[in-house]
């Protein structure tokens, strides 16, 4: 392997506890504080959903241990409906912003966007800690409002304005609650900002010699294309998020109209418009579900390509597709909006772009498909939950057709056919990216593999559960099942609560079987067979140093890039894969 | 291992599409004039997704079964290679972009893009936190104005009016309940008092959200006489989900015995 010599090093290994392990600059420490606390953030909104899952269909079971979640709405544990809606509010917030932007995009972009280009660290690693720990502060906030008087906010993850905005009198946890979130998300927000900041420079700046920009790994390219996202997705709702406070706090009225008669209170605001909240939101709204899907993309092709022995069947087009992804990702965000009230001839407008996005995601899995004919598909638990996000991904995409056409978005709105879209294609095909990366790269990350047949258990439970759950959420939908309801009370609901029975069983058993997840990842931290450097006998710079990679990731040097990323497959090479530091002839291939 | 996922693949795919293809939780038989429209574009888009779901999973179920574990030979190319990927892609999706997304806006057009009929009755809907209201101009054709101020739900002035000082107001006729008359058009105005709702009648194929400061009209014609739930949509509150009310859907005469009725009860 030929490598040249470091001139200079970015900066010297800290010593102290704190500057190594909490206040850190190292960016593999960065990224593994983001994995932390998605994975902390996870399982707290899972146990939510459990919750809210029992109390749909068992509304009068007493749940030990409930008010200690609420100050409000658990007398005797049972669950009352403000304390379900803030608990879905919760949910949806932790797992959108802490969860699924966190996991797939902060976290294993972080550890190892540098590595993968040659670099030592961040651009910026300064700003890089700072990244993480405003994220910290504003997870902070937001779980602050669990203990706050009223309870937290029950204005649901997009806080539709003037519901979040007119304080008190609609309703409990519409006070401090409803602030402490305004205020978490627009930390949140600062720190996406700066964290994209740092990946657009850091790929562009900090490429090693020969890693063209052609010549980056997959994910790396969704990382990068992410952070370009995220960069204008968040620098709207952060402004958005401040105009809510204000209007909450200091009399403001940007969202909301005159002549409001909340609670028998007349509201001393004029002027300001709901659909401008909606339209600001989703602007962001939109572009966030690619931020979560992007990354698990890159990351599943990635892993895919490993275990496949073989590239895709065209690098550039994958990328062209994930940025025109990108692009109009911007140009969507109206068909959360058809029945809200704006001009109807924008739905038109809307909805075009809408349908035109499936066809750069529907190449994608074309290519994901039809190079799976001919591979010498390895199967583990990567590339298991790789495959998997592919059906996920199918599954959650179709019912997408569904929603992009007006039409029957006037049937399928606020039903749960929404609900099971957005979960199978956003939450369980983005956390099957993070799964993938998760069992991939955690011998790099530790030196240590994971245990395999656990993690086989976890797959089959995993997928044949959120299936369970998830597909009977469009049935629902179809049977006009309203979404964010804490009772079912309506008469033509009631034939439909054996499925709802089904789902929570389903529900119950599938969180569960996480636990596996979490016992296997400590467990084989400590006791898990020695990694090697290269277990998965792969291609990319993460590859060719050690597991775990030195502070400074190269051991003060540089290496130097002479292939493709995936050069799988070759004839005429040694193993059946040639690593991009590998001197040998471009002709060899 | 990778033959039992890709048989795991295959049995979701087809069990999934089972209760699609026995209809057994369909949309309820639609009661609009313009609902057969969503129904035929709903039903269109469900066979077109539905082939590329199961197409796509069984692809997937299969390659997986066949080619999972792998190990002689040599690596081979799906024909084509990404060109064809991209050709299929183009042609497929966007065939059925032109077909469902671009002809279908049909469907769409029927309900926002006509005006009401001059003859539509007039009523007006108004949602609040957590329940829907509903107002008949009375004889004079014309709505009392809406005061903020004077709403006052203890005294049942739940629209805000002032029948001392206006006219207009004074024989409005107000409801909790929804009646219409069957095969004449129907112009709601819509009337958000405190925070967003929204109206949904399955049956109907309506779905509309109120929104504060906006009022929006929306009209249709119901067909088919009965009792319908019109449920509130819209995150509004710790009693979402009790928000509801009844549509009524009467034939003219019954409809005009119960606006009588109504009248005289105000």
């Amino acid at each position: 392997m030929a490598e040249a010599t470091a001139s200079a090093q970015h900066h010297a290994p800290p010593q102290s506890f704190i500057r190594k392990y909490v206040f850190s600059v190292d960016h593999k420490v960065i990224g593994k504080q983001y994995f932390a606390l998605a994975l902390v953030a996870v399982f707290v909104g899972m146990v939510l959903s459990w919750l809210m899952r029992v109390h749909l269909v068992w509304p009068g079971f007493a749940i030990p241990g409930l008010h200690f979640l609420s100050k409000v709405g658990a007398a005797g544990n049972v669950m009352t409906p403000e304390y379900y809606l803030s608990l879905m509010t919760m949910h949806g917030t932790l797992m959108v912003f802490f969860v699924l932007t966190n996991a797939p995009f902060a976290a294993f972009g972080n550890y190892f966007l540098p590595i993968q280009i040659g670099a030592e660290d961040m651009a910026f690693p300064r700003f890089n800690m700072m990244s993480f720990w405003t994220t910290f502060v504003a997870f902070c906030v937001l779980v602050a409002a669990f203990f706050v008087k009223d309870g937290p906010p029950i204005s649901g993850w997009t806080a539709y304005a003037p519901l979040s905005a007119v304080g008190s009198d609609a309703g409990p946890g519409l006070g401090l609650g409803q602030t402490l979130w305004g205020l978490s998300i627009a930390i949140f927000c600062l720190a996406s900002l700066l964290g994209s900041l740092n990946f657009i420079a850091t790929t562009l700046d900090l490429r090693v010699k020969g890693m063209t920009l052609s010549r980056m790994p997959l994910c790396t390219w969704a990382w990068f294309i992410t952070s370009c996202i995220a960069l204008l997705a968040f620098a709207v709702l952060l402004p958005a998020c401040i105009l809510l406070v204000l209007d909450r706090t200091a009399g403001t009225s940007f969202f909301i109209p005159s002549g409001l008669v909340v609670n028998d209170n007349l509201q001393p605001h004029s002027g300001g418009s709901p659909l401008l909240w909606q339209h600001l939101f989703w602007f962001f709204g939109h572009p966030e579900v690619y931020i979560a899907i992007l990354p698990a993309m890159g990351i599943v092709s990635h892993v895919l390509i490993n275990s496949m022995r073989r590239p895709l069947l065209s690098h550039k087009v994958v990328i062209a597709c994930m940025m025109t992804i990108g692009f109009l990702s911007y140009m969507v965000w109206g068909h959360h909006m058809f029945v809200s009230g704006m001009n109807p001839f924008s739905a038109l407008v809307f909805s075009f772009p809408t349908l035109v996005i499936t066809i750069p995601a529907t190449i994608m899995t074309l290519i994901w498909l039809g190079s799976l004919y001919g591979s010498k598909l390895r199967i583990n638990t990567a590339s298991l939950y790789a495959l998997g996000f592919i059906s996920m991904f199918v599954s959650g995409g179709v019912s997408g057709f569904f929603l992009a056409q007006p039409s029957i978005d006037i049937y399928l709105h606020a039903t749960y056919f929404v609900v099971g879209h957005f979960h199978m294609v956003m939450g369980v095909a983005a956390l099957f990216g993070v799964f993938a990366g998760t069992y991939f790269w955690f011998p790099k990350m530790t030196g240590r593999m994971m245990n395999e047949s656990l993690g086989k258990l976890h797959f089959l439970l995993t997928f044949i559960g959120t299936y369970c759950i998830f597909m009977p959420f469009h049935y629902l939908g179809m049977a006009g099942n309203v979404r964010r309801y804490s009772t079912f009370v309506a008469d033509y609901l009631q034939p439909l609560m054996p499925v709802h029975r089904f789902i929570t069983i389903a529900a119950l058993v599938t969180g569960a079987a996480q636990f596996i997840f979490l016992f296997n990842l400590i467990y084989s931290r400590f006791k898990g067979a020695p990694a090697g450097d290269n277990p998965w006998e792969a291609t990319s710079l993460e590859w060719s140093t050690s597991s775990p990679p030195p502070f400074d990731n190269f051991g003060g040097k540089h290496p130097i890039v002479y292939h493709d990323p995936y050069q799988y497959g070759v004839e005429g090479s040694k193993g059946d894969y040639i690593m991009q530091t590998s001197p040998e002839p471009e002709e060899a291939k | 291992m990778g033959k039992l996922f890709g048989v795991v693949i295959a049995v979701i795919a087809i069990a999934s599409a089972v209760p699609i293809v026995m209809h057994t939780w369909d949309p309820p038989p639609n009661i609009s004039t313009h609902g057969h429209a969503i129904d035929e574009q709903l039903s269109d888009t469900m066979l077109e997704a539905g082939i590329s779901f199961l197409a796509a999973q069984l692809f997937l179920a299969f390659f997986v079964w066949k080619f999972a574990g792998r190990k002689d030979g040599a690596i081979k190319s799906f024909p084509g290679g990404a060109r064809a990927m991209v050709i299929a892609a183009l042609v497929l999706v966007g065939s059925e972009i032109l077909a469902l997304g671009v002809l279908g806006q049909k469907a769409w057009a029927s309900v926002y893009f006509s005006p009401p009929a001059a003859n539509a009755l007039l009523v007006q809907a108004q949602a609040g936190q957590f329940a829907f209201y509903f107002r008949y101009p009375g004889p004079d054709g014309k709505f009392g104005v809406i005061h903020p101020d004077k709403i006052n739900e203890g005294e049942l002035n739940f629209f805000g009016l002032d029948p001392e000082n206006d006219v207009e107001a004074r024989d409005d006729i107000v409801s909790a309940e929804l009646a219409i008359p069957s095969d004449r058009e129907v112009h709601l105005l819509m009337h958000a008092k405190d925070v967003g709702h929204s109206f949904y009648v399955r049956e109907l194929r309506i779905q509309q959200d109120f929104v504060p400061g906006l009022d929006l009209g929306l009209h249709f014609t119901a067909t088919k006489p009965g009792k319908y739930e019109i449920v509130c949509t819209q995150l509004c509150g710790l009693g979402h989900y009790n928000m509801k009310a009844y549509l009524s859907v009467l034939s003219q005469g019954d409809f005009d015995e119960w606006l009588k009725q109504k009248a005289s009860e105000q």
